[in-house]
Protein backbone atom coordinates (compact mmCIF):
# COMPACT_ATOMS: atom_id res chain seq x y z
CA UNK A 1 0.00 0.00 0.00
CA UNK A 2 1.62 3.10 -1.13
CA UNK A 3 1.12 6.16 1.01
CA UNK A 4 0.17 9.60 -1.21
CA UNK A 5 2.94 12.24 -0.29
CA UNK A 6 0.78 14.29 1.68
CA UNK A 7 -0.47 11.81 4.35
CA UNK A 8 3.27 10.31 4.69
CA UNK A 9 3.87 14.13 5.54
CA UNK A 10 1.08 14.70 8.03
CA UNK A 11 2.12 10.90 9.26
CA UNK A 12 5.63 12.47 10.35
CA UNK A 13 4.35 15.69 11.32
CA UNK A 14 2.18 13.34 14.03
CA UNK A 15 4.83 10.88 15.18
CA UNK A 16 6.97 14.52 15.59
CA UNK A 17 4.17 15.48 17.40
CA UNK A 18 3.61 12.42 20.11
CA UNK A 19 7.58 12.57 20.50
CA UNK A 20 7.85 16.06 22.07
CA UNK A 21 5.20 15.54 24.15
CA UNK A 22 6.57 12.77 25.55
CA UNK A 23 9.89 14.46 25.53
CA UNK A 24 8.49 17.27 27.42
CA UNK A 25 8.00 16.81 30.79
CA UNK A 26 11.29 15.15 31.27
CA UNK A 27 13.37 17.95 29.22
CA UNK A 28 11.78 20.65 31.80
CA UNK A 29 12.68 18.43 34.41
CA UNK A 30 16.49 18.74 32.73
CA UNK A 31 15.53 22.51 32.66
CA UNK A 32 14.39 22.99 36.05
CA UNK A 33 17.22 20.76 37.48
CA UNK A 34 19.99 23.10 35.65
CA UNK A 35 17.94 26.46 36.53
CA UNK A 36 18.42 29.21 39.59
CA UNK A 37 15.28 29.94 41.18
CA UNK A 38 16.14 33.92 39.47
CA UNK A 39 16.66 32.26 36.32
CA UNK A 40 12.94 30.44 36.77
CA UNK A 41 10.73 33.54 38.31
CA UNK A 42 12.17 36.05 35.98
CA UNK A 43 8.95 36.03 33.68
CA UNK A 44 8.75 36.50 30.80
CA UNK A 45 10.78 32.90 30.68
CA UNK A 46 13.73 32.29 28.51
CA UNK A 47 13.30 29.04 27.58
CA UNK A 48 17.19 28.71 27.22
CA UNK A 49 19.12 29.48 30.30
CA UNK A 50 21.87 31.59 29.85
CA UNK A 51 24.18 29.58 31.75
CA UNK A 52 24.08 26.07 33.39
CA UNK A 53 23.91 25.52 37.20
CA UNK A 54 24.74 22.14 38.39
CA UNK A 55 25.35 23.09 42.00
CA UNK A 56 21.88 21.16 42.72
CA UNK A 57 24.01 18.25 41.48
CA UNK A 58 26.77 18.75 43.37
CA UNK A 59 24.53 19.38 46.32
CA UNK A 60 23.08 16.04 46.24
CA UNK A 61 25.92 14.17 45.81
CA UNK A 62 27.73 15.19 48.99
CA UNK A 63 27.68 12.76 52.34
CA UNK A 64 28.34 16.53 53.88
CA UNK A 65 26.32 15.31 57.83
CA UNK A 66 22.88 16.86 57.65
CA UNK A 67 22.94 18.22 54.45
CA UNK A 68 20.42 17.21 51.40
CA UNK A 69 22.39 15.44 50.28
CA UNK A 70 23.10 12.93 53.02
CA UNK A 71 19.27 12.43 53.21
CA UNK A 72 19.29 12.07 49.55
CA UNK A 73 21.81 9.64 49.31
CA UNK A 74 20.63 7.63 52.56
CA UNK A 75 17.28 7.17 50.53
CA UNK A 76 18.65 6.13 47.24
CA UNK A 77 20.71 3.83 49.75
CA UNK A 78 17.35 2.42 51.21
CA UNK A 79 15.65 2.22 48.30
CA UNK A 80 17.98 0.13 46.39
CA UNK A 81 18.59 -2.31 49.93
CA UNK A 82 14.90 -2.29 49.64
CA UNK A 83 14.39 -3.10 46.28
CA UNK A 84 17.41 -5.66 46.06
CA UNK A 85 16.13 -7.54 49.52
CA UNK A 86 12.62 -7.68 48.39
CA UNK A 87 13.60 -9.00 45.39
CA UNK A 88 15.35 -11.99 46.63
CA UNK A 89 13.13 -13.11 49.49
CA UNK A 90 10.50 -13.31 46.83
CA UNK A 91 12.46 -14.92 44.28
CA UNK A 92 12.70 -17.72 46.71
CA UNK A 93 9.26 -17.97 47.35
CA UNK A 94 8.40 -17.69 43.45
CA UNK A 95 10.73 -19.75 41.32
CA UNK A 96 9.81 -22.88 43.21
CA UNK A 97 6.19 -22.16 42.88
CA UNK A 98 6.09 -21.05 39.24
CA UNK A 99 8.57 -23.63 38.33
CA UNK A 100 5.69 -26.27 40.62
CA UNK A 101 2.58 -24.11 38.81
CA UNK A 102 3.95 -24.95 35.46
CA UNK A 103 4.63 -28.27 35.86
CA UNK A 104 1.96 -29.45 37.30
CA UNK A 105 -1.27 -30.03 35.26
CA UNK A 106 -3.95 -30.38 38.24
CA UNK A 107 -5.92 -27.69 40.56
CA UNK A 108 -2.48 -25.60 41.44
CA UNK A 109 -3.36 -23.24 38.91
CA UNK A 110 -6.55 -22.19 41.15
CA UNK A 111 -3.74 -21.03 43.64
CA UNK A 112 -1.98 -19.09 41.29
CA UNK A 113 -4.97 -16.74 39.78
CA UNK A 114 -5.60 -16.42 43.86
CA UNK A 115 -1.96 -14.92 43.71
CA UNK A 116 -2.75 -12.88 40.79
CA UNK A 117 -5.75 -11.76 42.07
CA UNK A 118 -4.07 -10.30 45.18
CA UNK A 119 -2.79 -7.08 43.14
CA UNK A 120 -6.18 -6.11 43.10
CA UNK A 121 -6.07 -5.40 46.83
CA UNK A 122 -5.22 -1.67 47.40
CA UNK A 123 -2.94 -1.38 50.09
CA UNK A 124 -4.82 0.96 52.15
CA UNK A 125 -6.78 -2.26 53.22
CA UNK A 126 -4.18 -4.27 53.98
CA UNK A 127 -2.06 -1.18 56.03
CA UNK A 128 -3.57 -1.15 59.00
CA UNK A 129 -2.51 -5.36 60.24
CA UNK A 130 0.57 -4.64 58.15
CA UNK A 131 1.16 -1.58 60.44
CA UNK A 132 0.28 -3.08 63.76
CA UNK A 133 2.45 -6.41 62.57
CA UNK A 134 5.32 -4.45 61.89
CA UNK A 135 4.83 -2.43 65.40
CA UNK A 136 4.82 -6.06 66.93
CA UNK A 137 7.59 -7.19 66.15
CA UNK A 138 9.53 -3.86 65.97
CA UNK A 139 9.84 -3.44 62.79
CA UNK A 140 8.60 -0.21 61.80
CA UNK A 141 10.74 2.41 60.40
CA UNK A 142 13.34 -0.51 59.11
CA UNK A 143 14.21 -1.70 56.22
CA UNK A 144 13.42 -5.25 57.01
CA UNK A 145 10.16 -4.45 57.35
CA UNK A 146 9.54 -2.62 54.10
CA UNK A 147 11.19 -5.27 52.05
CA UNK A 148 8.77 -8.10 54.01
CA UNK A 149 5.72 -5.76 53.14
CA UNK A 150 7.18 -4.75 49.92
CA UNK A 151 7.18 -8.70 48.90
CA UNK A 152 3.27 -8.12 48.63
CA UNK A 153 3.73 -6.37 45.75
CA UNK A 154 6.63 -8.30 43.82
CA UNK A 155 5.49 -11.91 44.41
CA UNK A 156 2.25 -11.94 42.06
CA UNK A 157 4.48 -10.59 39.51
CA UNK A 158 7.44 -12.44 39.71
CA UNK A 159 5.27 -15.74 39.72
CA UNK A 160 3.49 -14.58 37.37
CA UNK A 161 6.32 -14.11 34.62
CA UNK A 162 8.67 -16.88 36.16
CA UNK A 163 5.67 -19.03 35.43
CA UNK A 164 4.78 -18.13 31.71
CA UNK A 165 9.11 -18.39 31.15
CA UNK A 166 8.96 -21.87 32.13
CA UNK A 167 6.14 -22.71 30.39
CA UNK A 168 9.05 -22.35 27.18
CA UNK A 169 11.17 -23.92 29.11
CA UNK A 170 11.03 -27.86 27.49
CA UNK A 171 10.04 -30.63 29.86
CA UNK A 172 12.68 -33.59 28.08
CA UNK A 173 15.65 -32.36 29.72
CA UNK A 174 14.42 -32.05 32.94
CA UNK A 175 12.55 -35.55 32.78
CA UNK A 176 16.17 -37.34 31.48
CA UNK A 177 17.43 -35.95 34.77
CA UNK A 178 14.77 -37.38 37.26
CA UNK A 179 15.03 -40.92 35.12
CA UNK A 180 18.94 -40.46 36.79
CA UNK A 181 17.28 -40.15 39.92
CA UNK A 182 18.46 -36.57 40.55
CA UNK A 183 15.85 -34.45 43.08
CA UNK A 184 13.49 -31.92 42.17
CA UNK A 185 15.63 -29.54 43.84
CA UNK A 186 18.96 -30.93 41.91
CA UNK A 187 16.76 -30.76 38.71
CA UNK A 188 15.43 -27.18 39.17
CA UNK A 189 18.79 -25.12 40.17
CA UNK A 190 21.21 -27.42 37.89
CA UNK A 191 18.98 -27.88 34.44
CA UNK A 192 15.76 -25.49 35.06
CA UNK A 193 17.18 -22.17 36.46
CA UNK A 194 20.32 -22.10 34.53
CA UNK A 195 18.07 -22.61 31.11
CA UNK A 196 16.06 -19.59 32.46
CA UNK A 197 18.89 -17.32 33.15
CA UNK A 198 17.87 -14.53 30.80
CA UNK A 199 14.36 -14.46 32.33
CA UNK A 200 15.40 -14.19 35.38
CA UNK A 201 17.33 -11.47 34.86
CA UNK A 202 14.46 -9.90 33.55
CA UNK A 203 11.96 -10.77 36.06
CA UNK A 204 14.50 -9.20 38.73
CA UNK A 205 15.18 -5.99 36.89
CA UNK A 206 11.08 -5.50 37.03
CA UNK A 207 11.40 -6.59 40.21
CA UNK A 208 13.30 -3.80 41.30
CA UNK A 209 11.72 -1.21 39.34
CA UNK A 210 8.07 -2.39 41.14
CA UNK A 211 10.22 -1.60 44.14
CA UNK A 212 11.52 1.44 43.21
CA UNK A 213 7.98 2.98 42.10
CA UNK A 214 6.82 2.10 45.39
CA UNK A 215 5.19 4.53 47.52
CA UNK A 216 2.50 4.02 50.03
CA UNK A 217 3.91 1.48 51.78
CA UNK A 218 7.35 3.45 52.43
CA UNK A 219 5.14 6.48 53.21
CA UNK A 220 3.41 4.98 56.10
CA UNK A 221 5.91 2.58 57.15
CA UNK A 222 9.01 4.76 57.48
CA UNK A 223 9.59 8.31 58.89
CA UNK A 224 12.90 8.98 58.99
CA UNK A 225 16.53 8.85 57.25
CA UNK A 226 17.25 5.33 58.28
CA UNK A 227 15.16 3.62 56.39
CA UNK A 228 13.35 6.28 54.20
CA UNK A 229 13.09 5.56 50.68
CA UNK A 230 13.55 8.03 47.68
CA UNK A 231 9.91 7.99 46.37
CA UNK A 232 8.94 9.06 49.76
CA UNK A 233 11.94 11.87 50.19
CA UNK A 234 10.86 13.42 47.04
CA UNK A 235 6.90 13.81 48.08
CA UNK A 236 7.98 15.36 51.30
CA UNK A 237 10.64 17.40 48.93
CA UNK A 238 7.44 18.50 47.08
CA UNK A 239 4.93 19.11 49.55
CA UNK A 240 7.16 21.13 51.29
CA UNK A 241 7.31 24.96 51.88
CA UNK A 242 10.82 24.67 50.44
CA UNK A 243 10.95 26.30 47.20
CA UNK A 244 14.09 25.08 46.19
CA UNK A 245 12.25 23.82 42.68
CA UNK A 246 16.13 23.25 41.32
CA UNK A 247 16.93 20.73 43.77
CA UNK A 248 13.44 19.22 43.68
CA UNK A 249 13.86 18.39 39.96
CA UNK A 250 17.59 17.04 40.27
CA UNK A 251 16.16 15.01 43.07
CA UNK A 252 13.66 13.53 40.52
CA UNK A 253 16.52 13.10 37.67
CA UNK A 254 18.78 11.23 39.49
CA UNK A 255 15.70 9.08 40.77
CA UNK A 256 14.56 8.55 37.67
CA UNK A 257 18.02 7.51 36.06
CA UNK A 258 18.02 4.01 37.33
CA UNK A 259 14.76 2.90 36.36
CA UNK A 260 15.10 4.57 33.33
CA UNK A 261 18.41 2.94 32.66
CA UNK A 262 16.26 -0.51 33.18
CA UNK A 263 13.52 0.45 31.39
CA UNK A 264 15.69 0.93 27.93
CA UNK A 265 17.18 -2.14 29.08
CA UNK A 266 13.91 -4.16 29.60
CA UNK A 267 12.91 -2.79 26.18
CA UNK A 268 12.79 -6.33 23.96
CA UNK A 269 11.73 -8.26 27.05
CA UNK A 270 8.97 -5.95 28.07
CA UNK A 271 7.36 -6.05 24.26
CA UNK A 272 7.51 -9.67 24.44
CA UNK A 273 5.99 -9.47 27.88
CA UNK A 274 3.17 -7.55 27.12
CA UNK A 275 2.47 -9.56 24.17
CA UNK A 276 1.61 -12.22 26.77
CA UNK A 277 -0.27 -9.93 28.99
CA UNK A 278 1.61 -10.07 32.41
CA UNK A 279 3.23 -6.88 32.58
CA UNK A 280 2.56 -4.20 35.62
CA UNK A 281 0.64 -1.02 33.66
CA UNK B 1 7.48 -26.48 46.31
CA UNK B 2 4.88 -24.19 46.36
CA UNK B 3 4.50 -24.02 50.35
CA UNK B 4 7.25 -20.72 50.82
CA UNK B 5 4.98 -18.72 48.29
CA UNK B 6 1.11 -19.67 50.06
CA UNK B 7 2.84 -19.05 53.95
CA UNK B 8 3.87 -15.66 52.61
CA UNK B 9 1.37 -14.75 50.66
CA UNK B 10 -0.92 -15.86 53.70
CA UNK B 11 0.87 -13.76 56.21
CA UNK B 12 1.75 -10.39 54.24
CA UNK B 13 -1.79 -10.13 52.17
CA UNK B 14 -4.54 -12.97 53.53
CA UNK B 15 -3.91 -12.48 57.15
CA UNK B 16 -3.91 -8.47 56.67
CA UNK B 17 -6.68 -8.92 54.37
CA UNK B 18 -9.01 -10.72 56.69
CA UNK B 19 -8.05 -8.99 59.78
CA UNK B 20 -9.07 -5.68 57.69
CA UNK B 21 -12.63 -7.61 57.03
CA UNK B 22 -12.70 -8.52 60.74
CA UNK B 23 -11.79 -4.94 61.49
CA UNK B 24 -14.57 -3.29 59.34
CA UNK B 25 -16.96 -4.83 61.67
CA UNK B 26 -15.23 -3.09 64.86
CA UNK B 27 -15.00 0.54 66.72
CA UNK B 28 -11.06 -0.48 66.56
CA UNK B 29 -8.73 2.95 66.80
CA UNK B 30 -5.44 3.15 65.39
CA UNK B 31 -3.41 2.74 68.60
CA UNK B 32 -5.20 0.65 70.30
CA UNK B 33 -5.68 -1.59 67.69
CA UNK B 34 -9.16 -3.58 69.86
CA UNK B 35 -12.49 -1.98 69.29
CA UNK B 36 -16.04 -3.44 70.26
CA UNK B 37 -18.42 -5.10 67.72
CA UNK B 38 -20.21 -2.45 66.02
CA UNK B 39 -22.05 -4.82 63.20
CA UNK B 40 -22.89 -2.94 59.70
CA UNK B 41 -22.03 0.38 61.83
CA UNK B 42 -19.14 1.64 60.08
CA UNK B 43 -20.44 1.00 56.42
CA UNK B 44 -23.59 2.50 57.08
CA UNK B 45 -21.45 5.39 58.71
CA UNK B 46 -19.68 5.34 54.72
CA UNK B 47 -22.38 5.09 52.77
CA UNK B 48 -24.00 8.17 54.66
CA UNK B 49 -20.68 10.07 54.90
CA UNK B 50 -20.58 13.06 51.90
CA UNK B 51 -17.09 12.69 52.29
CA UNK B 52 -17.02 9.26 51.07
CA UNK B 53 -19.64 9.50 48.47
CA UNK B 54 -17.49 12.44 47.23
CA UNK B 55 -14.28 10.41 47.22
CA UNK B 56 -16.42 7.50 45.42
CA UNK B 57 -17.37 9.65 42.90
CA UNK B 58 -14.24 11.23 42.50
CA UNK B 59 -12.46 7.82 41.99
CA UNK B 60 -15.08 6.88 39.44
CA UNK B 61 -14.94 9.95 37.59
CA UNK B 62 -10.89 9.36 37.29
CA UNK B 63 -11.08 5.81 36.43
CA UNK B 64 -13.37 6.43 33.92
CA UNK B 65 -11.68 9.78 32.32
CA UNK B 66 -8.41 8.20 32.21
CA UNK B 67 -8.68 4.61 31.48
CA UNK B 68 -10.64 5.51 28.43
CA UNK B 69 -8.61 8.23 27.28
CA UNK B 70 -5.63 6.05 27.49
CA UNK B 71 -6.70 3.55 25.14
CA UNK B 72 -8.34 5.43 22.92
CA UNK B 73 -5.05 7.60 22.18
CA UNK B 74 -2.93 4.26 23.28
CA UNK B 75 -4.51 2.60 19.99
CA UNK B 76 -4.27 5.57 17.95
CA UNK B 77 -0.50 6.41 18.58
CA UNK B 78 0.03 2.54 18.37
CA UNK B 79 -1.20 2.76 14.43
CA UNK B 80 0.91 5.62 13.95
CA UNK B 81 3.65 4.20 14.71
CA UNK B 82 3.25 1.25 13.15
CA UNK B 83 3.02 3.13 9.60
CA UNK B 84 6.36 3.33 7.80
CA UNK B 85 8.21 6.36 9.34
CA UNK B 86 11.49 7.34 9.04
CA UNK B 87 13.04 6.85 12.50
CA UNK B 88 10.43 4.46 13.64
CA UNK B 89 11.99 2.76 15.92
CA UNK B 90 13.55 5.80 17.32
CA UNK B 91 9.42 7.07 17.88
CA UNK B 92 8.85 3.62 19.39
CA UNK B 93 11.83 3.38 21.79
CA UNK B 94 10.62 7.10 23.15
CA UNK B 95 7.78 5.13 24.27
CA UNK B 96 9.28 3.44 26.95
CA UNK B 97 10.26 6.79 29.06
CA UNK B 98 7.34 7.73 30.72
CA UNK B 99 6.62 4.24 31.48
CA UNK B 100 9.76 3.88 33.57
CA UNK B 101 9.81 6.97 34.74
CA UNK B 102 8.88 6.59 38.74
CA UNK B 103 5.21 7.34 39.26
CA UNK B 104 6.42 10.09 42.15
CA UNK B 105 8.43 11.76 39.72
CA UNK B 106 6.24 11.60 37.19
CA UNK B 107 3.51 13.71 39.87
CA UNK B 108 6.44 15.95 40.86
CA UNK B 109 7.22 17.16 37.58
CA UNK B 110 3.75 17.97 36.36
CA UNK B 111 3.61 19.71 39.75
CA UNK B 112 6.78 21.85 38.60
CA UNK B 113 4.96 21.97 35.11
CA UNK B 114 1.78 23.24 36.73
CA UNK B 115 3.31 25.67 39.26
CA UNK B 116 1.46 28.74 39.13
CA UNK B 117 4.81 31.06 39.48
CA UNK B 118 7.20 30.01 36.92
CA UNK B 119 5.33 26.70 35.52
CA UNK B 120 6.32 25.72 32.11
CA UNK B 121 2.33 25.48 31.30
CA UNK B 122 1.80 28.68 31.72
CA UNK B 123 4.66 30.27 30.30
CA UNK B 124 4.33 28.48 27.41
CA UNK B 125 0.51 28.96 27.22
CA UNK B 126 0.60 32.84 27.95
CA UNK B 127 3.53 33.10 25.72
CA UNK B 128 1.46 31.59 22.46
CA UNK B 129 -1.28 34.52 23.51
CA UNK B 130 -3.66 31.57 24.51
CA UNK B 131 -3.44 32.80 28.38
CA UNK B 132 -3.84 36.42 29.92
CA UNK B 133 -1.98 35.37 33.72
CA UNK B 134 -0.74 32.87 35.20
CA UNK B 135 -3.19 30.01 36.68
CA UNK B 136 -2.97 27.93 39.64
CA UNK B 137 -4.04 24.57 37.82
CA UNK B 138 -3.51 22.64 40.81
CA UNK B 139 -4.80 25.15 42.92
CA UNK B 140 -8.60 25.85 41.48
CA UNK B 141 -10.69 22.64 42.05
CA UNK B 142 -12.56 23.07 38.63
CA UNK B 143 -8.81 21.91 36.77
CA UNK B 144 -7.38 19.92 39.33
CA UNK B 145 -8.38 16.85 38.78
CA UNK B 146 -7.78 17.26 35.12
CA UNK B 147 -4.39 18.53 35.92
CA UNK B 148 -3.77 15.17 37.48
CA UNK B 149 -5.30 13.05 34.70
CA UNK B 150 -3.41 14.60 32.39
CA UNK B 151 -0.16 13.96 34.01
CA UNK B 152 -1.34 10.21 34.28
CA UNK B 153 -2.58 9.70 31.06
CA UNK B 154 0.98 11.12 29.70
CA UNK B 155 2.56 8.19 31.64
CA UNK B 156 0.56 5.44 30.58
CA UNK B 157 -0.71 5.97 27.02
CA UNK B 158 2.52 4.60 25.83
CA UNK B 159 2.14 1.77 27.70
CA UNK B 160 -1.13 1.09 25.74
CA UNK B 161 0.54 2.09 23.32
CA UNK B 162 3.06 -0.68 23.42
CA UNK B 163 0.84 -3.17 24.11
CA UNK B 164 -1.11 -2.38 21.02
CA UNK B 165 2.12 -2.39 19.20
CA UNK B 166 2.58 -5.85 20.28
CA UNK B 167 -0.63 -7.18 19.55
CA UNK B 168 -0.51 -5.31 15.72
CA UNK B 169 2.18 -8.15 14.74
CA UNK B 170 -0.63 -10.02 15.06
CA UNK B 171 -2.31 -8.86 12.63
CA UNK B 172 -2.94 -10.59 9.10
CA UNK B 173 -1.37 -8.28 6.53
CA UNK B 174 -3.37 -10.02 3.54
CA UNK B 175 -6.94 -9.37 5.44
CA UNK B 176 -5.97 -5.87 5.17
CA UNK B 177 -5.10 -5.53 1.44
CA UNK B 178 -7.18 -7.97 0.52
CA UNK B 179 -10.08 -5.19 2.24
CA UNK B 180 -8.02 -2.46 0.83
CA UNK B 181 -8.30 -3.88 -2.36
CA UNK B 182 -12.30 -4.78 -2.12
CA UNK B 183 -12.62 -0.92 -1.22
CA UNK B 184 -13.64 -1.22 2.12
CA UNK B 185 -12.84 2.26 4.28
CA UNK B 186 -10.16 2.47 6.93
CA UNK B 187 -12.92 2.34 9.51
CA UNK B 188 -14.30 -0.76 8.29
CA UNK B 189 -10.57 -2.14 8.13
CA UNK B 190 -9.79 -1.17 11.19
CA UNK B 191 -13.31 -3.00 12.83
CA UNK B 192 -13.25 -5.96 10.80
CA UNK B 193 -9.66 -7.07 10.84
CA UNK B 194 -7.31 -4.86 13.11
CA UNK B 195 -9.53 -4.65 15.98
CA UNK B 196 -10.22 -8.37 16.89
CA UNK B 197 -6.47 -9.12 16.84
CA UNK B 198 -6.04 -5.95 19.47
CA UNK B 199 -9.18 -6.28 21.55
CA UNK B 200 -7.82 -9.20 23.96
CA UNK B 201 -4.48 -7.41 25.14
CA UNK B 202 -6.56 -4.43 25.30
CA UNK B 203 -9.17 -5.21 28.12
CA UNK B 204 -6.00 -6.79 30.07
CA UNK B 205 -4.57 -3.25 29.81
CA UNK B 206 -8.09 -2.04 30.57
CA UNK B 207 -8.31 -4.64 33.72
CA UNK B 208 -5.01 -3.39 34.97
CA UNK B 209 -5.38 0.48 34.25
CA UNK B 210 -8.80 0.14 36.50
CA UNK B 211 -7.29 -2.03 39.41
CA UNK B 212 -4.40 0.62 39.36
CA UNK B 213 -7.01 3.24 39.36
CA UNK B 214 -9.14 2.51 41.62
CA UNK B 215 -6.45 2.22 44.24
CA UNK B 216 -4.59 5.15 43.01
CA UNK B 217 -2.94 7.64 45.36
CA UNK B 218 0.39 8.00 44.98
CA UNK B 219 0.47 10.43 42.07
CA UNK B 220 -2.77 12.59 43.65
CA UNK B 221 -0.87 12.37 46.71
CA UNK B 222 2.30 14.00 45.75
CA UNK B 223 0.10 16.74 43.19
CA UNK B 224 -2.50 17.55 45.60
CA UNK B 225 -2.88 15.52 48.42
CA UNK B 226 -6.63 15.28 47.52
CA UNK B 227 -6.97 19.57 47.75
CA UNK B 228 -8.17 22.10 46.55
CA UNK B 229 -10.85 21.48 48.58
CA UNK B 230 -11.04 17.80 48.62
CA UNK B 231 -11.77 17.73 44.35
CA UNK B 232 -9.01 15.13 43.89
CA UNK B 233 -9.74 13.60 46.97
CA UNK B 234 -9.74 9.66 46.02
CA UNK B 235 -11.43 6.48 47.62
CA UNK B 236 -7.20 5.71 49.01
CA UNK B 237 -6.78 9.29 50.25
CA UNK B 238 -9.59 9.40 51.86
CA UNK B 239 -8.97 5.67 53.90
CA UNK B 240 -5.46 6.66 54.23
CA UNK B 241 -6.77 9.79 56.06
CA UNK B 242 -9.57 7.93 58.13
CA UNK B 243 -6.90 5.23 59.51
CA UNK B 244 -4.68 7.53 59.99
CA UNK B 245 -5.26 11.12 60.45
CA UNK B 246 -8.62 10.29 62.63
CA UNK B 247 -7.34 6.66 64.17
CA UNK B 248 -10.41 5.18 62.97
CA UNK B 249 -8.94 2.38 61.83
CA UNK B 250 -12.06 0.35 61.79
CA UNK B 251 -14.09 2.84 60.15
CA UNK B 252 -11.15 3.06 57.30
CA UNK B 253 -11.16 -0.56 56.86
CA UNK B 254 -14.63 -0.24 55.94
CA UNK B 255 -14.27 2.21 53.48
CA UNK B 256 -11.48 0.27 51.97
CA UNK B 257 -13.11 -2.35 51.50
CA UNK B 258 -15.22 -0.64 49.43
CA UNK B 259 -12.93 -0.04 47.09
CA UNK B 260 -12.11 -3.71 46.84
CA UNK B 261 -15.72 -3.69 46.02
CA UNK B 262 -15.41 -1.30 43.46
CA UNK B 263 -13.07 -2.87 41.95
CA UNK B 264 -14.55 -6.02 41.36
CA UNK B 265 -17.87 -5.28 40.02
CA UNK B 266 -15.76 -3.11 37.29
CA UNK B 267 -13.77 -6.51 36.53
CA UNK B 268 -17.07 -8.36 36.24
CA UNK B 269 -18.32 -5.48 33.69
CA UNK B 270 -15.19 -6.75 32.00
CA UNK B 271 -14.91 -9.84 31.88
CA UNK B 272 -18.68 -10.10 30.87
CA UNK B 273 -17.83 -7.86 27.69
CA UNK B 274 -14.45 -10.16 27.05
CA UNK B 275 -17.23 -12.84 26.96
CA UNK B 276 -19.86 -11.57 25.05
CA UNK B 277 -16.93 -10.51 22.73
CA UNK B 278 -15.28 -14.32 22.72
CA UNK B 279 -18.98 -15.22 21.68
CA UNK B 280 -19.40 -12.92 18.77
Amino acid sequence: MKQPLALRVVLHALAILVAVIILAPILWLLLVSVSTTTHLTTLPFEWIPEKLNFDNYAKLTTLEPNSRGEMFLYAMRNTALVAFGATAIALCAAIPAAWSFSRSKGGQSNLLYVVVATYMLPPVALIVPLFAFLNGLGLLNTKTGLMLVDCSIVLPFTTWLLKSNFDNISHEIEEAAFVDGASMLTVLRSVTLPMAKPALATVVLFSILLVWDEFFYAFILTNDDRSQTLTVAIANLASGRVSDYGLLATAGILTALPPLIIGILLQRALVSGLAQGGVKG
Amino acid sequence: MIAPLAVGVLIIVGWPFLDTIWMSFTSAHLTQYTGDWVGLDNYIRAFRSPQVRGALATTIFFVALTVSLELVLGVLVALLLDQPLYGRRFFRALLILPWALPTVVNAMSWRLIYNPDFGGLNAFLTQIGLLDSYQSWLGSPATAIYAIAVADIWKTVPLVAMITLAALQGVPREQLEAAHIDGASPWSRFKTVTMPAIVGPLMVAAVLRTIEGVKVFDIVWVMTRGGPANSTKTMSIQVYQEAFSNFRAGSGASQGLLIVLVSLILINVYVALLRRQGAQ
